[in-house]
């Protein structure tokens, strides 16, 4: 456990860092740039004009079927890593459960590939 | 191991914290974000846990994935949240009952090991020695755990299409890409020349 955890400090190190460096860049800029704040500098500029409505605007249902489509394969992909790991231990029956696995995944990508799931117009 | 401790302490409180900003915060794409960092977070502690796996999984599949698709809930629902937001305080009754069942299941399982130490069992570790955690999994997970490891396959299978289903509109006025066509295209289907004499029109 303790070794385990030795591997883990150089990321440790890493996000101390990079958590440092961003809030001295931040409070840097904030401390020694000359602040004049005002209303109108403050607002969100819009090409002069007073802004019409809000600024989130809705996004159309494609682009959530694109990242529910990503998620699925992300997780096919997450069970690929310790198969890949311990193929030499599980033998030929740990192999073709993740053929069977893959087979069964790829009836549905077969399937979304042919419904045009995955083109975009 | 000091440090250890320090880190968890440090990861716990990032996450605590940031779990209540999630409902605090004003703006719901500001509470996605303290989402974020609070899978982040737990990430770390999966990792002092010795859970490496799951660790980089809640990286991966949550930090990446499921927070992409919470900021496209949120920005797809065209929601007045100032609105939502009014009501909010007559769940408190139920969300305080909800917290109290989960702290008096907590200190029931805290106490019973505090009164009788043999229940805790042992510290158990989250794999043998010298063998790293994604291959314990692996050697579990395909072949001891066959059916329920298909059983996930067939679950993503029915997302994909439920997901297709529920989504795909077919636009008749949208202009798709058909390669075959364009490419079989020919400039005589398309172009005419035409001799236009002049003052007239065509």
């Amino acid at each position: 456990m303790q070794a385990y955890l030795a591997e883990y400090l150089p990321i440790l190190i890493f996000l101390g860092i990079a958590v440092g460096l961003a809030a001295i860049i931040v409070l840097a800029s904030m401390v020694i740039a000359p602040q004049h704040p005002e209303r109108e500098k403050l607002s969100a500029y819009e090409c002069g004009f007073e802004p019409f409505d809000d600024t989130r605007g809705r996004f159309d249902v494609r682009f959530y079927l694109v990242a529910i489509l990503f998620i699925i394969f992300d997780l096919e992909v997450a069970f690929l890593f310790p198969w890949a790991v311990s193929l030499g231990e599980i033998g030929m029956f740990g192999f073709w459960s993740m053929i069977v696995f893959l087979i069964v995944l790829t009836v549905g990508f077969v399937y979304e590939w042919k419904k045009g799931g995955l083109e975009w117009e | 191991m000091i440090l250890a401790q320090l880190v968890f302490y440090l990861l716990a409180f990032v996450t605590v914290a940031a779990a209540v900003m999630v409902i605090a915060a004003r703006n719901p794409v500001h509470s996605v974000l303290f989402l974020i960092l609070a899978f982040f977070n737990s990430a770390g502690l999966f990792i002092l846990l010795g859970a490496e796996f799951i660790g980089m999984l809640l990286v991966v599949v949550y930090v990446g994935a499921v927070a992409v698709l919470f900021l496209f809930v949120v920005m797809m629902l065209d929601i007045n949240f100032v609105q939502l937001r009014e009501g909010f305080l007559q769940y408190l009754p139920v969300g305080a009952l909800v917290g109290l069942i989960l702290l008096v299941e907590l200190a029931l399982v805290f106490g019973s090991i505090a009164m009788e130490p043999a229940l805790g069992g042992a510290a158990v570790s989250a794999t043998e020695a010298g063998v790293t955690n994604t291959e314990a999994i692996g050697r579990l997970l395909y072949t001891d755990y066959f059916y329920l490891f298909q059983a996930a396959g067939i679950i993503l299978l029915v997302a994909m299409i439920g997901a297709m289903t529920l989504t795909m509109r077919h636009r008749p006025d949208a202009r798709r890409q058909d390669i075959g066509r364009q490419v079989r295209r020919r400039p005589g289907e398309t172009l005419e020349v035409r001799k236009v004499p002049p003052r007239t029109g065509i």
